[in-house]
């Protein structure tokens, strides 16, 4: 067990003072990257709080969808394969599903505020 | 390359500094434009991955005169990035589109020569208006062009199309399966599952256009290379290096691409227009009729080249050659294209 600070603390800490002390002093590519940079620990602050569930519901999608198992990695390996040769289709029971509930929650983590997002989410 | 907003300043230190480079700009510009030429300012803009573009201003006869330089980056042509023009070629295309198709570019006032040791590159003018798409978007002053630019583009496009091929210099030939090879080999290098863009790439494979014309395309017309201004709408067409022989119908679908709407979703031509009025100026001013599905095969496939471009991007973040926090981010908004792949390719509830 680590100690406190807790590790999403930490980012919201850095991404906090990025925007609020660092950004306003810098102008150009500097304050351009440093928001890019606030906006990336942003990510990695929404990926530790939702990766783990979503990681874990994706693998048992696909182990159901490829009737095999494996590593996450491994197995979307083998769904790509599938996929490329026509195996599995759209017409595929769960395939259409599956690409939506995997693509939905990378998004929630990497662009919540994406246009085809939202829309997708009726917002 | 698509991307603007990126620039590696560090780059520029590499070569001449930028007291040499200052040197040599004002020398060429006494030797093309004027010899009593001076230069007054230069300034990096941000730039392609491809391509520099600085900014900078001579005075000649007590008058200042506003132009931009584009050129390698630091002078040389990165052999990587093969699809990108040569920068006289460049030039040329925008003379042609120019003089040709009376399309409105910013003149070319000359080409580099290798003594005026700035590298591969040429100066063109400084055309005024925005190309930052959240403004012409969103701010109030672009309120009454707006309406009118899918217009604008539609007709445009329809004239770039009917220059003759015989007329344009050497470019190279790039059809869909053309297209879909070269991005398919980026995603194989790249070496991680996308199972979304395995989908388009077999849906793209299996309903390729059959016998598309070829004519001239533009290949990057959208937001971001379009200089508008609130008198005139699309003040100059910009960024010609990644123009090709191919299916014309391609810059209409890459104008639709929803990365290229910024937020504005449900106004498909860059976000400020519907397509069908892209489509009647296009017939319009081309003559031809536009198969609305076969632009969006090419909507398709521009989605998933931009959604490859960013990993292609991330990929110079890896392997060291841009270690920048934008690279590294960049390989995060794959996704972007991923859903909006979904959206085009399996809707939901259907």
């Amino acid at each position: 067990m680590q100690d406190l600070p807790e590790s999403v603390e930490i980012i919201d800490v850095v991404a906090d003072f990025i925007r609020t002390k660092l950004l306003p002093q810098l102008e150009g590519h500097s304050a351009f990257h440093a928001m890019v940079a606030a906006n990336a620990l942003d990510i990695v602050k929404r990926e530790l709080k939702i990766a783990p569930q979503e990681n874990q519901a994706e693998h048992g999608r696909l182990v159901s969808l490829l009737s095999s198992e494996g590593s996450l990695e491994d197995l979307n390996r083998t769904l790509c394969e599938k996929i490329a040769s026509g195996e599995l289709t759209l017409e595929t029971n769960g395939l259409k599903e599956h690409l939506w509930s995997t693509t939905l929650a990378k998004l929630s983590i990497d662009q919540p505020k994406y246009s085809a997002y939202r829309k997708s989410l009726g917002v | 390359m698509a991307q603007k907003t990126t620039s590696d300043e560090t780059k520029t230190k590499k070569d001449t500094s930028l007291e040499d480079m200052k040197a040599f700009l004002a020398k060429a510009c006494q030797a093309h434009i004027d010899p009593s030429a001076e230069l007054m300012s230069l300034k990096r803009l941000s730039g392609g991955a491809s391509q520099e573009t600085w900014s900078f201003n001579i005075e000649v006869a007590g008058k200042s005169l506003p132009l931009i330089l584009r050129r390698a980056p630091g002078g040389q042509r990165d052999a990587d990035k093969e699809t990108a023009l040569p920068l006289a070629t460049e030039a040329a295309l925008i003379d042609l589109a120019d003089t040709v198709a009376h399309i409105r570019v910013p003149p070319v006032r000359f080409v580099l020569a290798s003594e005026d040791n700035l590298g591969e590159g040429f100066i063109m003018d400084h055309v005024e208006g925005e190309t930052i798409a959240r403004k012409i978007l969103r701010d109030a002053e672009f309120e009454a062009i707006r309406p009118d630019l899918a217009r604008q583009c539609g007709e445009i496009l329809g004239r770039l199309h009917a220059i003759p091929i015989e007329q344009c210099p050497e470019l190279r030939a790039a059809p869909a399966h053309e297209e879909l090879a070269q991005y398919h080999q980026t995603y194989i290098a790249h070496n991680h599952p996308h199972p979304v863009f395995e989908l388009a790439f077999k849906w793209l494979a299996d309903n390729a256009p059959k016998n598309p014309r070829i004519t001239l395309v533009h290949g990057d017309f959208r937001n971001g290379n379009l200089m508008i201004t609130p008198e005139v709408g699309i003040a100059a067409v910009l960024d010609w290096e990644l123009a090709h022989l191919g299916d014309p119908m391609e810059d209409l679908g890459w104008l639709c691409v929803n990365s290229w709407r910024f937020g504005q979703i449900d106004k498909p031509v860059g976000g400020f227009g519907q397509r069908e009025e892209l489509f009647a100026a296009y017939e319009k001013s081309s003559g031809i009729p536009v198969d609305p599905e076969q632009v969006r095969y090419w909507e398709i496939l521009g989605t998933l080249k931009w959604g490859i471009m960013c990993t292609l991007m991330y990929e110079a973040f890896r392997n060291g050659t841009d270690r920048s926090v934008e690279r590294a981010a960049i390989g995060r908004r794959a996704s972007e294209t991923e859903i909006d792949l979904l959206h085009l390719l399996a809707p939901q509830n259907q």
